[in-house]
């Protein structure tokens, strides 16, 4: 059997931004990657699928980073927990992960441009992004649930 | 890793993965994808909804059990599976909707998931009475 954790009220709003966050972000980085997926293999839908790509990573990931980003902020003021390993693995993939999302934006945005010519090289680059950022995140998931010292 | 941190581990993960479900129908239904969307995104849909729905359920109910201070009868977690229930009844008529292409109140549908969705998010983090 193990103790309950106990946080302080004020820590569920931020908490709440923060995970709320980072869900939507996982998630329109999961529909971004099934979409060029799907792109990549069926040529009569690439036009279609590679524009939702870039939409998913445009107005999911990017806006979504920006909440997941500030809910972190906010809930590290709040419970000023200095800064323990999975914190700084936390900030790493945030950090990291904002970089890689803003390049697999441009280049979404680039698959995009070649409509029913494919998504091409662009549309592949799009995918080992997404698979990238979506491990990335899973480590950091790992990190603030085991929370390693 | 103890056993406590790799089943929250574990009901984080597929909590994410039911989102992620959520969002493949949120597209499917309020995009403009029409079947090229449909044939990309409902199998994935279906499988990270069903994937997440199931974890977070069975990870959920045994870290109740291996946690001292909680019990699978508390007031929190029986909101939360009630939440489950009703997020579950409206994605497995949805899902069916979109594989028999009959789009009948999905919006209304999606919705009924995502508020379930939200407020099993904030009973998680809250946990009123716990």
């Amino acid at each position: 059997m193990t103790p309950a954790i106990v946080r302080p009220d004020g820590w569920s709003l931020p908490l709440l931004v923060h995970v709320a966050g980072a869900m939507l972000l996982v998630a329109a980085l999961i529909v971004a990657l099934a979409v060029t997926a799907g792109a990549l293999r069926r040529g009569d839908d690439a036009a279609v699928l590679t524009r939702l790509g870039f939409r998913s990573l445009l107005l999911g990931v990017l806006p979504a980073y920006v909440v997941m980003r500030a809910g972190a902020e906010w809930i590290a003021s709040e419970e000023a927990v200095g800064e323990p390993a999975w914190i700084g693995i936390g900030y790493g993939a945030a950090d990291g992960g904002l970089l890689l999302a803003i390049v697999a934006t441009v280049l979404a945005w680039r698959a995009a441009r070649r409509g029913a010519a494919g998504p091409g090289g662009s549309g592949r680059a799009v995918l080992v992004l997404s698979l990238l950022l979506i491990l990335a995140y899973a480590v950091a998931i790992w990190a603030m649930t085991a929370k390693p010292s | 890793m103890s056993l406590y941190e790799w089943l929250l581990f574990l009901h984080v993960v597929a909590a994410f993965l039911l989102v992620a479900g959520l969002a493949a129908y949120g597209v499917l239904v309020l995009g403009n994808g029409g079947d090229a969307a449909r044939r990309a995104l409902a199998p994935p849909a279906l499988a990270l909804w069903n994937a997440g729905g199931l974890g977070v359920l069975v990870v959920g109910i045994w870290l109740a059990l291996e946690v001292d201070a909680y019990e699978p009868w508390d007031g929190w977690i029986l909101a939360a599976i009630v939440l489950w229930f009703v997020a579950s009844a409206a994605g497995g008529r949805l899902s069916r909707g979109v594989r028999e292409r009959a789009a009948d109140r999905a919006a209304l549908l999606l919705a009924v998931m995502g508020v379930a969705t939200l407020a099993l998010l904030i009973d998680m983090i809250v946990k009123p009475g716990a």
